[in-house]
């Protein structure tokens, strides 16, 4: 669990330029680590290629903190 | 200057896509020919590919239809393993006085001209954006910013796709997509010689370089848009129409 934690916070550090700190699980992507509607789309297809797994655009819209990222990636593999 | 590049050519069975399918191809790009009907004009052009040195790809689609557009976009990379230059040059007119105009005849050149390359570009964004390269290059027309008595689908689709053409190149600009519009005037073409020859005598007054323009003229400026010249613009309509509008 650490570990996909850890790889989602690197990536999302690496896309939106933010500090590692500030990557909690109950940051929201958007209103908490700035990012805007194409930010995030990177940030799927990063997540796809890091997990090797594709995320619906279904999915990906439900998607809200950091924590849900995770729990989603973990509810996969 | 394209070598092992995967392009794919919508349109590409006869008369500009053509020519910009050999034009690719001279340039070391491997060629998936879209077409729509005459598969036998699909199989020249995959002729001409390989005699320039390309390996092509004859699919048959219809542009309009996003189940067609994606299975076609899928053996394009199922058979070259990815997609670097797609080609939006499938066009149909229905021309017709807007009084005259049917409805069906507005639909149809608005789904194939202007929501086909919408379903192109959106299918093959996804790849492009993880590989991190793209060229996209919408063929436009001059009428879609001069405007055309008798086309008012045709017009309002070519002026559509140079706005999707813009809106385009700001989303995918950060993944190294270029998206550029080409705007060619009057080009020798089958569509171009239906008109009668006095028609086409007034079209020559209007053109600076007094001549029609051939298919190898657009293909030149799909190629430049293609390559590593052309990596520094992005949503930008470039006229190739011998000087007629200069806007």
């Amino acid at each position: 669990m650490a570990d996909t934690l850890d790889r989602v916070q690197r990536i999302i550090v690496d896309r939106l330029g933010v500090d590692a700190s500030e990557v909690t699980k109950e940051a929201s992507i958007k209103d908490d680590l700035g990012a805007d509607s194409l930010d995030v789309m990177d940030m799927i297809l990063e997540l796809e290629d890091e997990f090797s797994m594709e995320i619906s655009d279904e999915e990906a819209e439900k998607i809200n903190t950091v924590g849900d990222i995770v729990a989603y990636i973990d509810s996969r593999s | 200057m394209l070598s092992g590049k995967i392009a794919m050519v919508t349109g590409g069975s006869r008369g500009i896509g053509r020519a910009i399918c050999v034009s690719l191809a001279e340039a070391g790009a491997d060629v998936a020919i879209v077409y729509a009907g005459n598969r036998d004009a699909a199989e020249q052009t995959a002729d001409r590919v390989r005699e320039a040195g390309g390996q092509p790809l004859v699919i048959q689609a219809d542009v309009s239809d996003a189940g067609q557009v994606d299975a076609a976009v899928k053996q394009v990379q199922e058979t070259f393993g990815r997609i670097d230059i797609l080609v939006n040059n499938a066009g149909v007119n229905r021309d017709n006085l807007m009084l005259r105009m049917k409805e069906a005849d507005w639909d149809q050149v608005v789904d194939t001209n202007l929501k086909g390359v919408f379903l192109c570009t959106k299918a093959v964004t996804r790849s492009m954006m993880k590989q991190r390269f793209g060229r996209i290059i919408n063929i436009s027309s001059v009428v879609g910013i001069s405007g055309n008595p008798g086309q008012a689908n045709y017009v309002a689709a070519k002026a559509g796709v140079i706005g999707l053409t813009k809106t385009t190149a700001k989303e995918l600009a950060s993944r190294n997509i270029t998206v550029n519009a080409i705007a060619p005037g009057f080009i020798e073409t089958d569509m171009t010689s239906q008109l009668g020859e006095e028609v086409q005598g007034e079209m020559k007054k209007q053109i600076p370089l007094a001549r029609l323009g051939k298919p190898e003229d657009v293909a030149g400026a799909v190629r430049f848009f293609a390559s590593d010249h052309a990596g520094y613009i992005t949503g930008q309509t470039l006229n190739v129409d011998g000087g007629m509008v200069t806007s």
